[in-house]
């Protein structure tokens, strides 16, 4: 009888680990090539369109037909871009003290209001603001802290245009006044509000980022304008801003410490265009008669969100995406068509690995060809559009940071989506539509369409569609009217927030994939 | 002829997915256009908006089903390899191309009808309780005023329409999951590239050649002398895009290889 021993391989035993698997999707990605044309494609399309955009928009601004350069616009303490706009009555104030006012009266003028646009209404806007103030300078844009009584939202205490803080809700009459009062000690401010003049409540405190020794410090009245929106029927929303005006009687008025003793007027970011209201009935300014004092101003003190915004040089980005959802599903689809499947899963059978691993290859890829293209493309769009006379509403630059990051965690999460869907429906079409149904879809009704602004802020919030946020690089003030809706790119979720329901979808779709991969034959 | 749309008919009715699809069209749509219907509010003082278009807000989303119905009834085949036995058993490829349209065409006219009347149903039920008034002397999104009767006949041949684009861009570009990519890049990003222009001449070129704002132009019913493009005219820029497609389609499937 003869014993044959069973063959055994010199072959060394192969090594066994994630990288492997890692490696091997990495190859089959690398190797197709209308893969990688397209993920390069992808990362061009938002380059491109960003570029078209930047280099299609054009600003000037003239006086009659003599072209000029356009007006600088403030920037606040924080770098932002402000409207500083108001009729300020101060004096000069060295070192510690306080302004004590009593407002009898707050009264305004809307000029043509809908309907019919055909009349002059007296009535306030609910941001007109009337109150006391003490700022490092007249210069617009300069540091400040001011308590203010409002059109609508009571008593407030605001500084450097994007603090605000809350006191006691109402208006003024003459049988009801308010007392305001604002202390400066050392770089601290505090406000003050009373309805007697005795009794006092504190507001908050603010630290405005550069008071020096000598401040201005008075009352101040202004009235941003009446604003409507009317949806356009090409998608989106035509905003109609009409001129207003606000005007407060003031008495008791009080400057204690170094003070200069005399009122002097200034009207603040005054740009000499005067509306027919200011010029034929009345003009902003003060009018004094005995202690009285009755200020009259028109403008706004708040962020300006009037510009380019950074992240208008991503529309690209949805075109991108779509990209990006194609080669990522045809990853998965493309082994099930052509059965390599079956040799992926003899080669690696803990298949929760092939998929983490075909993820974490399509995610790593397209975050950066995202992270390329942001990185690329917000730059150089924004210097073009800024050559072109645009205004670009300028960001700090970790919100740049964020903003070029985002179109990378956008693309990355898009990818794995899209990989779950693949493998969840094992056909390109199916998981290909419903890729863009889920994301594309959802961003394009929610913005470019004539859907009423709640169903759009409902689908950016419950949709994948959410992750769009992470773009958006002006944040929403509540301070500030404004109409804010995604197809303004406001989105109703914080950007992480957005990005996290996009990761939450993309999570949910991978766990179901691996489910169904270890339950289901190939 | 009549070999060739007796075969597709039979491929259309005897396989799952088409039947499927047609339903989610009519759900979708349907679904989508409550949706929106459910979240809108008419304060009392009076609201612009644009009723039926509003109500047939669905048709954005059912859409998209079209689209895979379209592109599967041929990329089906390019990736099963169903379309050698195809053009072995018929030898006239134009035909076979031109019975998948008839045949696609009928079905997606028929689901469009039901999704868009039932979108019009659930509009009718819906908006009354959030402060949609109906004008005076007729009802609120009935099919007897004219511009509403517009937009609903419309919306159903404009789903025709995608469904017919849908299907010369899959006979060209043969690969589904690309050819899905281009129809829905076609339908629903040149909106988006639309609002990237402040300018408003690139606007109007713009939203008058793109096929889905084109095509959907036929839903408006007020502030028509604000677009570049009337409703019909609008549609006829989808059918010339769809038209284009078949076309291209139509030559590639003759003059290439299976």
């Amino acid at each position: 009888m003869t014993v044959t021993a069973p063959y055994r391989s010199a072959l060394p035993a192969g090594r066994d680990g994630i990288t492997r698997t890692l490696r091997a999707e990495w190859t089959k990605f690398r190797t197709v090539r209308g893969w990688m044309i397209t993920t390069v494609a992808a990362a061009l399309v938002t380059m491109l369109l960003g570029l078209l955009f930047a280099v299609g928009s054009r600003t000037s601004c003239s006086v009659g037909p003599v072209e000029v350069a356009c007006p600088a616009v403030p920037l606040g303490p924080g770098g932002e871009a402000v409207q500083d706009r108001f009729f300020f009555a101060n004096q000069t104030l060295t070192g510690d003290g306080s302004i004590t006012a009593r407002v009898t009266s707050m009264t305004g003028v809307i000029t043509y209001p809908p309907p019919d646009h055909d009349k002059l209404v007296s009535g306030l806007v609910p941001w007109a603001k009337a109150g006391i103030m003490i700022k490092a300078s007249a210069a617009p844009g300069s540091s400040y802290a001011a308590v203010t009584l409002t059109g609508r939202h009571g008593v407030r205490m605001q500084d450097d245009f994007t603090h605000d803080t809350a006191g006691r809700p109402g208006g003024v009459t003459a049988a009801a006044p308010r007392w305001l009062r604002l202390t400066r000690s050392g770089g601290t401010l505090t406000g003050y509000e009373s309805p007697d003049g005795t009794r006092w409540t504190e507001i908050g405190t603010a630290r405005p980022a550069a008071l020096p020794a000598t401040v201005r410090a008075g009352l101040f009245v202004t009235s941003p304008s009446d604003m409507t929106v009317k949806a356009n029927t090409m998608g989106g929303s035509i905003v109609q801003a009409r001129f207003t005006q606000a005007s407060a009687v003031f008495d008791r008025v009080e400057v204690r410490g170094r003070a200069s003793g005399a009122w002097r007027g200034d009207d603040v970011g005054d740009d000499g265009g005067k509306t027919d209201w200011e010029r034929y009935h009345r003009p902003s300014g003060l009018l004094q008669a005995g202690g009285t004092l009755t200020v009259t101003g028109s403008g706004d003190i708040a962020p300006s969100r009037d510009g380019v915004r950074v992240e208008s040089t991503l529309t690209g980005v949805v075109l991108g995406l779509i990209l990006v959802i194609v080669v990522a599903v045809m990853f998965v689809t493309a082994e099930y068509r052509r059965g390599l499947i079956r040799t992926t899963l003899l080669a690696e059978p803990r298949r929760g690995r092939v998929l983490a691993a075909k993820a974490a290859v399509a995610g790593a890829v397209a975050f950066v060809t995202g992270l390329t293209a942001g990185a690329v493309a917000v730059p150089l769009s924004v210097a073009v559009l800024r050559a072109g006379g645009n205004h670009v509403l300028p960001v700090s630059p970790l919100t740049e940071v964020r903003v070029v990051a985002g179109v990378a965690a956008l693309f990355a999460a898009t990818a794995v989506l899209a990989v779950a869907l693949g493998a969840l429906y094992r056909r390109s079409v199916a998981a290909v539509t419903t890729g863009i149904v889920l994301l594309v879809v959802p961003y394009v009704i929610a913005t470019a369409s004539v859907l009423p602004d709640a169903a759009s802020e409902w689908l950016t919030r419950l949709s994948p569609a959410a992750g769009f946020a992470i773009l958006q690089s002006i944040p929403e003030y509540a301070h500030v009217t404004g109409h804010y809706t995604p197809s303004d790119g406001y989105y109703p979720l914080a950007p992480w927030a957005g990005m996290a329901v996009l990761c939450l979808y993309a999570a949910l779709a991978l766990g179901l994939a691996v489910t169904r991969l270890r339950r289901r034959d190939a | 002829m009549r070999r060739e749309l007796h075969a597709e008919w039979t491929k259309l009715r005897t396989v799952a997915a088409p039947g499927w699809l047609l339903l989610a069209v009519v759900a979708l749509t349907a679904a989508a256009s409550a949706g929106v219907a459910a979240t809108v509010t008419c304060p009392p003082a009076g609201c612009a908006y644009d009723v039926p278009k509003l109500g047939l807000v669905g048709v954005q989303l059912g859409q998209a089903v079209v689209a895979i119905l379209a592109v599967l009834v041929i990329g089906g085949e390019y990736g099963t390899g169903m379309i050698r036995t195809t053009l072995t058993a018929m030898p006239r490829r134009a035909a076979v191309l031109a019975a998948k349209a008839a045949v696609l065409t009928g079905a997606t006219l028929a689901a469009g009808t039901a999704a868009v009347l039932a979108s019009m149903l659930a509009g009718r039920l819906i908006l009354p309780g959030n402060g949609f008034v109906p004008a005076p002397g007729q009802a609120l999104l009935s099919l007897g005023d004219g511009p509403t009767l517009r937009a609903a006949a419309g919306s159903v041949l404009y789903l025709a329409l995608v469904a017919l684009l849908g299907l010369g861009v899959a006979t060209a570009v043969r690969e589904s999951a690309v050819a899905i990519g281009v129809v829905l890049g076609l339908l629903y990003l040149f909106p988006i590239v639309i609002g990237m222009f402040a300018d408003e001449g690139w606007r109007h070129l713009l939203y008058a050649i793109g096929p889905s704002t084109a095509g959907l132009t036929v839903q408006v019913t007020t502030g028509l002398r604000e677009l570049p493009i009337g409703p019909w005219t609008g549609l006829g820029v989808l059918a010339a895009w769809a038209a284009g497609a078949l076309l291209c389609g139509g030559l590639m499937l003759r003059a290439r290889d299976a």
